[in-house]
């Protein structure tokens, strides 16, 4: 009987994407992104696509995993899994997933991926055209709390209030991503740096966000290839194994409207002690972290509340120097994320994190050997995922 | 008698609240439209739950009791609302939203707007009483339950 633990047991072996495109702007339709960036990821690992034995995505994708097989013609289908939760919240469980298939036989190469052409269908930042609601939304929607800034802010501002966080903290977030965003020529926002006197001067969006503490809309798809460990060195890049995976949320972190007992949080106050007691190493150990940004104040809670840093010393320790590669104590977002590179829902985050193990990436972080994903914030279920180097198995 | 108030916080056009087909917060909605703020409390182990749900989470006896409580409570949360996520919104400005916890009914916490200036000082921990915003000419009506410094 083995150990009930994903650690070290899969491997990423490839990763590929379509061009991003700003909101509507992509030429291809959201099936095809798919398609696309599961055969960018396939030629990355040198993998021939019909060997694809499995699919795992989150957020209710439309791509979905036995359209994708026939239209790849993949031999056979055996996993096919979906992570509940909406948002990015399951960026990182579609990997665990994925591999959870790979590690207990019921699939040998997954494609774990997120295609996204919000162009195409509804925007997640407008919600006219509804004349009647139910439910959560019906005790926020009509006090005109609707789209997810509006929902979130709430949440970060008890959280300042509560450790005396400033404004600065969320600007360094923004502005670490968008400098990261100038070395990665696949960013949206590469050529568009951002500077503390633009943050202040842009618009609030919702208080305490101003414009640049809000992700973007896009359109693009994402993918990685996931095979057994021990298949890992059969493949042409450098093995980048899960050393932990974990999902989820606190108690009664889904009581509406507003009422979780950890209301001031990210949601990883379960999560993240899973994580790390799976993968058998601490926050110390960390060198980089890619850090799901819907919204900067979402960044902040997650930081502290996988251990990075400490709520007293949030307004010190999150200033840009800290947070950009290859200098700082803790480079985070390093393509550029959410904010500043693509809004794929995470899924950009991943492949980053991988960039980082193997060495490749545009602003590359000294210490990389175990790279953080985090997913999500404040919605439920979370997600969190940690890669690392042969070297610290 | 808390006070009540036919002229509307925001512009009309924002989504209506109404039950669920099930009927699961109709006691909330009914009550709001009767000027009557109603939570629910378990009758068999007294644990207070919002929103509502079909079971209590505590002791897991099925349809928790609706208790009517009174409308104050204090600031727990707010936002200053300034980009229009929605057509009613447009051009409206800025506008404030609050998150308010009531003490004396289990610490549950409920959204509404904070009445007067949009540009006023919120104060995390002030107390508010609650104000009923009636729709009765809207088709279905409905009634909100708005906050005021008190």
């Amino acid at each position: 009987m083995t150990s009930r633990s994903l650690r070290g047991r899969v491997a990423v072996v490839g990763i590929g994407e379509t061009d991003y495109y700003r909101h509507g702007q992509s030429p291809d339709p959201e099936f095809k992104l798919a398609l696309k960036a599961i055969l960018a990821a396939c030629r990355d690992a040198g993998l021939d696509p019909r060997e694809i034995d499995g699919f795992a995505s989150y957020s209710d994708d439309r791509s979905e995993a036995t359209r994708l097989a026939a239209a790849l013609g993949t031999h056979r289908l055996r996993s096919a899994t979906m992570q509940w939760g909406g948002g990015g919240g399951g960026c990182c469980a579609a990997v665990a997933n994925g591999a959870a298939a790979i590690a207990t036989g019921q699939a040998d190469c997954v494609v774990a991926f997120r295609s996204l052409a919000q162009g195409q269908y509804g925007r997640f930042g407008q919600t006219t055209g509804i004349d009647t609601i139910s439910g959560e939304k019906a005790y926020l929607m009509p006090y005109g709390v609707l789209s997810p800034p509006q929902r979130f802010a709430m949440r970060v501002r008890r959280f300042m209030h509560e450790h005396g966080i400033r404004q600065e903290a969320l600007r360094a977030i923004a502005m670490a991503s968008y400098h990261h965003a100038q070395a990665n020529p696949r960013a949206v926002m590469h050529g568009k740096p951002l500077d503390a006197a633009r943050y202040d001067a842009s618009r609030w969006i919702a208080e305490p966000f101003h414009l640049y503490d809000c992700c973007m809309e896009n359109d693009g798809a994402a993918a990685v290839i996931l095979v057994a460990a021990e298949r890992a060195k059969d493949f042409p890049n450098k093995p980048v194994y899960l050393l932990g995976a974990a999902s989820g949320s606190g108690f009664r972190a889904g009581a509406h409207p507003h009422n979780a007992p950890a209301y001031a949080s990210a949601n990883f106050g379960t999560v993240a002690p899973d994580l790390y007691r799976m993968a058998g190493i601490g926050p110390a150990d960390v060198g980089v972290v890619q850090s799901y940004e819907n919204f900067t104040g979402g960044v902040l809670m997650a930081l502290i509340e996988h251990g990075l840093l400490q709520p007293d010393e949030a307004n010190e320790f999150l200033t840009l120097d800290n947070l950009i590669a290859p200098s700082g104590r803790l480079p985070l977002n390093t393509s550029g994320g959410n904010l500043a590179e693509c809004y794929m829902h995470g899924f950009e985050l991943v492949l980053e994190a991988v960039r980082q193990v193997r060495g490749t990436s545009t602003s590359q972080a000294p210490r990389s050997d175990v790279a953080l994903v985090t997913g999500g914030p404040m919605v439920s279920p979370v997600s969190n995922l940690l890669l690392g180097s042969e070297t610290v198995l | 008698m808390n006070p009540e108030s036919t002229t509307h916080y925001l512009p009309p056009g924002l989504p209506t609240p109404v039950s669920e087909p099930d009927g699961l917060s109709e006691p909330y909605w009914a009550g709001l439209r009767e000027g009557r703020l109603c939570v629910q409390r378990c009758a068999h182990c007294g644990t207070w739950q919002f929103g509502p749900e079909w079971l209590c989470h505590h002791c897991h006896a099925f349809d928790p009791a609706w208790q009517e409580v009174e409308p104050v409570g204090r600031i727990y949360s707010w936002e200053r609302v300034w980009h229009p996520a929605h057509e009613a919104l447009k051009g409206h400005g800025p506008y404030l939203a609050v998150l308010v916890e009531l003490p004396h009914a289990g610490h549950v916490r409920m959204v509404g707007n904070l009445l007067g200036d949009p540009m006023q000082d919120v104060v995390i921990g002030a107390e508010v009483t609650g104000v009923f915003e009636h729709h009765p000419q809207h088709n279905p009506p409905f009634s909100l339950l708005q906050w005021r410094y008190r």
